[in-house]
């Protein structure tokens, strides 16, 4: 019976190595303590331009995660894109005239949307729509209105 | 002209012999996978059985993975690195890394060597075991090979892989920081924050693992019905064990286009 | 048979055929309650077939196998089990299996199939390797033991749930004489200790004498003879009278079928010829 006493240590040690390796990948790995079961309220926005956004991109404030976005569409009378988002309820005292941003994380990074707040008494809620937007800069349109500038103060 | 007549109907022949019985030997197999798929929940009360199996297939491969998954990482890491760098995002060499490892390189590189390490030893095992005339002497002793030899390295051999998996993720990971932290300079905390903005728990590491659950289940099936297959000779043996490596890693490459046009599209 | 002895395993019209070669062909035979019972034949003939048609492991093509009275090939798969609790089995390569030592592989049935506390079943397999003389190998791995111990650590694992009959695949092939006599005394033992019904497939014809109470003989599928030891060994003419004796020559005759010698050559030398 000794043999098997080894057996069951060996397979117990096996088993708790691959618990570990389970708890690494879903706390420093991958973002496991997400917005998984945490309660969540949706706002929209319209852009001219998303660039390369994605869903589940994130929903930064002050460079702080706060929600994602969930899905994309074209709006079927402005058609502009309009994104949907999902924020976390901690965060449920967000000024309704706060602006939405595509922005990029560092040079070649993945685009992100970043809300700046405003100083509204009113507070966004489920369903709302946020007014003021900023599109993702796209390069060609970047160095063409440098081109213009440029040309102007000759 | 008569000559070509009978050759032809001779080819004939061969040919729908040859596919008769194929299509029987298929039959044979599945109905031997539905029974032993049948015993597996009264398997699951030996549990003596299955730890000791589980040990064979699991913890026997676990030096081949550990080092297997080290490399695979520090490898990754320096081949994205020497890339990242030219663009200036050298940072994202640890999401890169994670995720070649979890979505793709951790189960198939996972299954491929499990495959050839336990897959293959099960089906000499079970082949030799036949050709000794130790099933059938299972049988006289009154105890079904299917419970006691088939069900348990079933399980161990579905079970054991997708552990190994995670254990191969997270080496990899871990080879991936050691190269591009401690050795090519890359930022600790970009290195860190990059990989879990970017790595999703449901979508690449939940998705890896349920790949290589299916991973496990195909070399289960393989290695098993090769083994109970094999000509018991010497040669039949080791042939049925070529077999094994060939077909599992085969369908574990196809099974993982399949899958990985399924869950990521 | 004698009249006296009832028949335990009675096999009517068997019929057996692997792919188109026929290996029994209309079997009929009685095997006797309590005594050796030895089924001899040339290499080939399908002897190790013909126990695992008793055993139930394989199915017939027709034909009717009981024992104690129960068709074996109609017992629904729990049953089978059941009977075979009853069989013990040598097999030719001892069949131990590889991964246990000989202790363990002794105690496995009784692990297995009884409940009894691990001090009773060390008891008795001691008391099993005792009977056949191995109690001091009980911690060797089978890779470590020779043909003949294995042989005899398969009977005492065949004799460890105490069956009512034991079955012999080819027990003396392929040892050397001292082995063969401590096999032939211990299957006489066990069988006159335990009250067995032994079973014994071989064509070693001087062990078989030695202790066989019942000889069938079966060649090309048929069977040849069967009665008493005495009457066999009696007879003087024939396929059994060659086959007891050995001779290479007789009702099986020395060459393969063929076309006559002279019109072979004949025909290789007009080949010949040609080219």
């Amino acid at each position: 019976m000794k043999k098997q006493t080894r057996i069951e240590i060996w397979v117990g040690a096996f088993v708790l190595m691959s618990l570990m390796a389970l708890s690494y990948l879903a706390f420093q790995v991958s973002n496991f303590s997400g917005f998984k079961d945490r309660p969540t309220y949706e706002v929209s926005a319209l852009f001219d331009n998303i660039g390369g956004l994605k869903t589940r991109a994130p929903l930064k404030l002050s460079g702080v995660v706060i929600g994602r976005i969930t899905a994309i569409e074209i709006d079927p009378v402005s058609f502009k894109a309009r994104v949907h988002m999902q924020i976390d309820q901690a965060f449920n005292e967000l000024p309704v005239d706060s602006s939405v941003s595509i922005l990029t994380s560092g040079l070649l990074g993945d685009q992100y949307v970043g809300l700046d707040p405003g100083g509204d008494e009113e507070v966004l809620a489920q369903g709302d729509e946020i007014e003021m937007t900023q599109s993702a800069m796209v390069l060609e349109e970047l160095i063409g209105q440098f081109l213009v500038k440029f040309s102007e103060s000759d | 002209m008569n000559a070509l007549v009978t050759g032809l109907q001779g080819i004939m022949q061969t040919v729908g012999r040859g596919f008769l019985e194929k299509i029987a030997a298929f039959g044979q197999g599945s109905l031997f996978i539905f029974s032993l798929l049948l015993t597996l929940p009264s398997a699951l009360l030996r549990v003596d059985l299955l730890l000791k199996q589980i040990y064979v297939a699991g913890v026997q491969s676990l030096p081949i993975i550990l080092m297997a998954g080290l490399f695979v990482g520090m490898v990754l890491s320096l081949q994205g690195y020497n890339i990242l760098v030219e663009f200036n995002a050298e940072e994202a060499v640890g999401s890169m890394t994670a995720l070649s490892l979890l979505r793709e390189l951790g189960p198939v590189v996972g299954a491929l060597l499990f495959a050839g390490r336990a897959g293959s030893a099960l089906t000499a095992e079970i082949g030799l075991m036949r050709s000794t005339e130790q099933i059938s002497a299972l049988e006289m002793m009154a105890v079904d090979p299917l419970k006691f030899v088939y069900a348990p390295r079933f399980l161990a051999v579905v079970i054991a892989l997708p552990l190994l998996v995670l254990i191969f993720n997270a080496l990899g990971v871990f080879g991936g920081y050691l190269v591009s932290v401690s050795w090519l300079g890359v930022d600790d905390g970009a290195f860190w924050s990059q990989m879990s903005s970017q790595v999703d728990w449901s979508e690449d590491v939940m998705n890896g693992v349920i790949k290589s659950v299916a991973f496990g289940l195909l070399i289960a099936i393989v290695a098993l019905f090769q083994g109970v297959n094999a000509i018991p000779s010497s040669e039949g043996v080791s042939n049925a064990t070529t077999r094994t490596v060939v077909h599992s890693s085969l369908g574990i490459l196809g099974l993982d286009f399949i899958l990985t046009s399924i869950m990521f599209n | 048979m004698t009249e006296n002895t009832e028949a335990l395993i009675e096999i009517k019209n068997l019929t057996f055929s692997r792919g188109s070669r026929k290996i029994f062909d209309d079997i009929t035979l009685s095997i006797p309650k309590g005594k050796i019972t030895a089924i001899m034949g040339p290499s080939g003939s399908g002897k190790t077939t013909l126990l695992k048609l008793i055993a139930g492991q394989l199915q017939p093509d027709s034909g009717v196998v009981t024992v104690e009275g129960l068709n074996v090939h109609q017992l629904s798969r729990k049953k089978i089990y059941q009977l075979r609790r009853k069989m013990g089995m040598l097999f030719q390569s001892g069949a131990l299996l590889t991964d246990l030592n000989v202790f363990d592989n002794v105690a496995f049935p009784l692990r297995e199939h009884t409940k009894l506390p691990a001090m009773m079943i060390d008891a008795l397999v001691l008391m099993k390797l005792q009977a056949v003389g191995l109690r001091g190998a009980k911690n060797l791995m089978p890779s470590e033991l020779s043909g003949g111990m294995s042989r005899r650590v398969a009977l005492a694992r065949g004799i460890a749930l105490d069956p009512e009959m034991i079955f012999y695949d080819e027990p003396f092939v392929g040892q050397d004489p001292i082995t063969k006599g401590v096999l032939v005394k211990l299957i006489k033992t066990l069988s006159d200790s335990l009250d067995l019904t032994s079973v014994m497939v071989s064509h070693d014809v001087d062990e078989v004498m030695q202790i066989a109470d019942y000889i069938c003989v079966i060649s090309e599928g048929k069977l040849i003879a069967e009665g008493p030891k005495e009457t066999l060994l009696n007879e003087s003419t024939g396929y059994v009278n060659q086959f007891i004796k050995g001779l290479p020559d007789g009702p099986v005759p020395f060459h393969f079928p063929s076309v006559p010698y002279l019109d072979d050559l004949g025909e290789s030398q007009k080949r010949g010829g040609v080219r």
